[in-house]
């Protein structure tokens, strides 16, 4: 697998304007922070995810997810935020085509999620895996190679190991010495990185996380937030991460998703207030800024 | 040549059981996998149900438990997978639906008691060379079926949702998977009887996977311990003179005491092995940087 940064026209446009926005302003620094964009620049770049005006209810009840519209476009790094039970991983499931919205659309590279089948342009990792705990017995390798599925294929059972996609998906994920570790066997933070590889393995364009780093430690959660980022600005994969862990995730979001059943604030990470994390949290919320950075207590 | 070898019925007994053998683990392992073992025991009782009607019609009992448990194993997974009704409660609904059923047609029947024993605690000595034919064409099929499905299988059992977006069609699987379990235990049936046939799809299969590092290992051992049950098993029963049915059972138990056995001496050998071993790679040149330790 070669993980070659994709730049299309659309993002090299891009670049082009905000450069072209430094030379208007003398050179000076942007005045938002790097990655994000120039609120009055264009954006022609596609629309990767979209929801418009999406409703979801469980069996009928009260609706876990309310008249959401945003668009998630190439290249975001798109954070979607929120407490426990806002239907931040409802929102996921509807993206991924694993509910149907009550109302509204959900649509993925320009069709319905039900109905999308070009699998191979996405990538997901869960928060937690069915088949882990039953005595799971497929090493780390075998996990990754499930990324590479591309339909059926009746000679698949004795393909051999060690393909190079693989090994280029675990050398990403920096887990290439647990190669043949049986994934039981890792720890949280270790299988995470594991599904990441299982996830890039495909080169997908599109990456879905729903809160990758619950259960793991501050430096595990600091070194696979670093890894997303990463993916995101040198592998050009449009990132697409649920988390509560508001200052981890503003280190690398170019765009941010607050929502509370529905959207409470949408746009760059940096134009995020007090008032809106108050109404996203139901509670008060001082924002403390460092540098270009945003750190929210 | 040895005296077991000399007799045509213990010959059939062991073409049958060892194709059995081979059948039930290779769906067991994915069954178990996916937490749903009681699937196997609820499909033993439609399977008795099916029996039951198959004596009082005078049709082949074993085809009419054949088709008795594909179309009930399709009805469990529509259940589940629609979330009318969560995957157990599926299962106890058709488990004790089925068993009232036979109850009541064998209260109303009489005259095939014995018979009917037989499928109860197993037959595989008086196993005839139509039930051998139909467990031949079954096992074909399902060996092609795990051979050729096997990414979907695996992934399945994975993590459904992951399943899905890698672009797997889960319910088109869970379906066949249901349907397939659905006939090997009837095929099964034949050889441990109606009671005890959960046994042989799910035993070998937690032996399989105490000692397997790798999938394709897995299966490959949890065929293996099949095999070896139903051998030993015959054996003894041959020459002990017990019902084969319970002494394959017990073999399978056996064989599961066994591979815990070995794999705490694995366990421990290992441990000592990373004791023992020189310091490791110096944390500034391992890929990975995970320093976190291993949870089991």
């Amino acid at each position: 697998m070669t993980m070659e940064r994709r730049e299309t026209d659309e993002m090299r446009s891009r670049d082009d304007t905000e450069s072209q926005d430094n030379v208007t302003t003398g050179k000076q620094p942007a005045p938002w922070p790097e990655g994000s964009r120039s609120p009055n620049a264009p954006d022609n770049r596609p629309v990767v995810c979209e929801f418009n005006e999406t409703w979801y209810s469980y069996d009928g009840g009260e609706p876990a997810v309310e008249d959401v519209s945003f668009k998630v476009r190439q290249g975001d790094f798109a954070a979607i935020l929120g407490p426990n039970g806002s239907g931040k991983t409802t929102l996921l499931r509807l993206a991924l085509g694993l509910l149907k919205p009550s109302n509204g659309v959900v649509e993925l590279f320009g069709e319905t999620s039900a109905r999308f089948r070009d699998w191979s342009r996405v990538g997901y990792v869960p928060q937690r895996v069915e088949g882990l705990g039953s005595r799971f017995p497929a090493t780390v390798e075998e996990i990754v190679e499930h990324g590479l599925y591309r339909g059926f294929d009746p000679l698949a059972i004795f393909r051999r190991h060690e393909r190079k996609e693989v090994l280029d998906a675990l050398d990403l994920a920096g887990i290439s010495h647990l190669r043949t570790r049986a994934i039981e066997s890792l720890s949280v933070g270790q299988r995470q990185r594991a599904l990441i590889a299982r996830a890039i393995a495909g080169e997908p364009e599109l990456l879905f996380l729903d809160e990758p780093v619950s259960g793991v430690d501050a430096v595990g959660r600091d070194r696979f937030h670093e890894l997303i980022s990463s993916l995101n600005k040198e592998h050009g994969m449009t990132v697409f991460l649920i988390s509560h862990d508001i200052g981890a995730v503003m280190q690398g979001a170019t765009v941010c998703a607050c929502i509370n059943r529905t959207v409470v604030f949408h746009g760059a990470p940096h134009h995020i207030t007090g008032e809106h994390l108050s109404e996203l949290y139901g509670f008060p919320v001082d924002v403390l800024l460092h540098d270009a950075l945003h750190e929210h207590r | 040549m040895p005296e077991i070898f000399q007799f045509d019925f213990m010959i059939r007994a062991l073409i049958g059981g060892s194709m059995v053998a081979i059948l039930a683990p290779s769906f067991g392992l994915f069954i178990v996998l996916r937490r749903l073992s009681l699937i196997a025991d609820t499909l033993s009782h439609v399977a008795l149900m099916g029996v039951a009607i198959g004596f009082v019609t005078s049709i082949y009992p074993t085809f009419v438990a054949l088709i008795a448990t594909t179309s009930s194993a399709a009805g469990i997974e529509q259940l589940r997978s629609r979330g009318r009704l969560p995957g157990d409660a599926a299962l106890a609904v058709f488990l004790y639906s089925s068993l009232a059923i036979a109850v009541i047609v064998i209260s109303k029947s009489s005259g095939f008691n014995a018979d009917l024993f037989g499928y109860l605690f197993g037959t595989v000595l008086s196993i005839t060379d139509r039930d051998l034919w139909l467990i031949g064409v079954l096992l074909i099929v399902v060996i092609l079926f795990v051979a050729s499905f096997y990414p979907e299988l695996t992934q399945s059992a994975f993590d459904q949702d992951l399943a899905h977006v890698s672009g797997v069609r889960v319910t088109a699987t869970n379906l066949a998977l249901a349907v397939l379990t659905g006939a090997t235990v009837t095929a099964s049936m034949r050889v441990v009887g109606v009671l005890m046939v959960g046994a042989l799809i799910v035993i070998p299969v937690l032996a399989a996977l105490r000692l397997a590092h790798g999938f394709r290992t897995a299966l490959v051992l949890a065929v293996g311990f099949g095999l070896i049950s139903v051998w030993i098993g015959l054996a003894v029963a041959f020459y002990a003179d017990l019902a084969a049915g319970g002494a394959i059972v017990l073999t399978t138990v056996a064989m599961l005491a066994l591979a815990e056995i070995v794999g705490r001496l694995q366990d421990r050998f290992s441990s000592r092995r990373g004791r023992g071993a020189a310091l490791p790679t110096p944390l500034s040149e391992a890929k990975g940087k995970d320093i976190e330790p291993a949870n089991s």
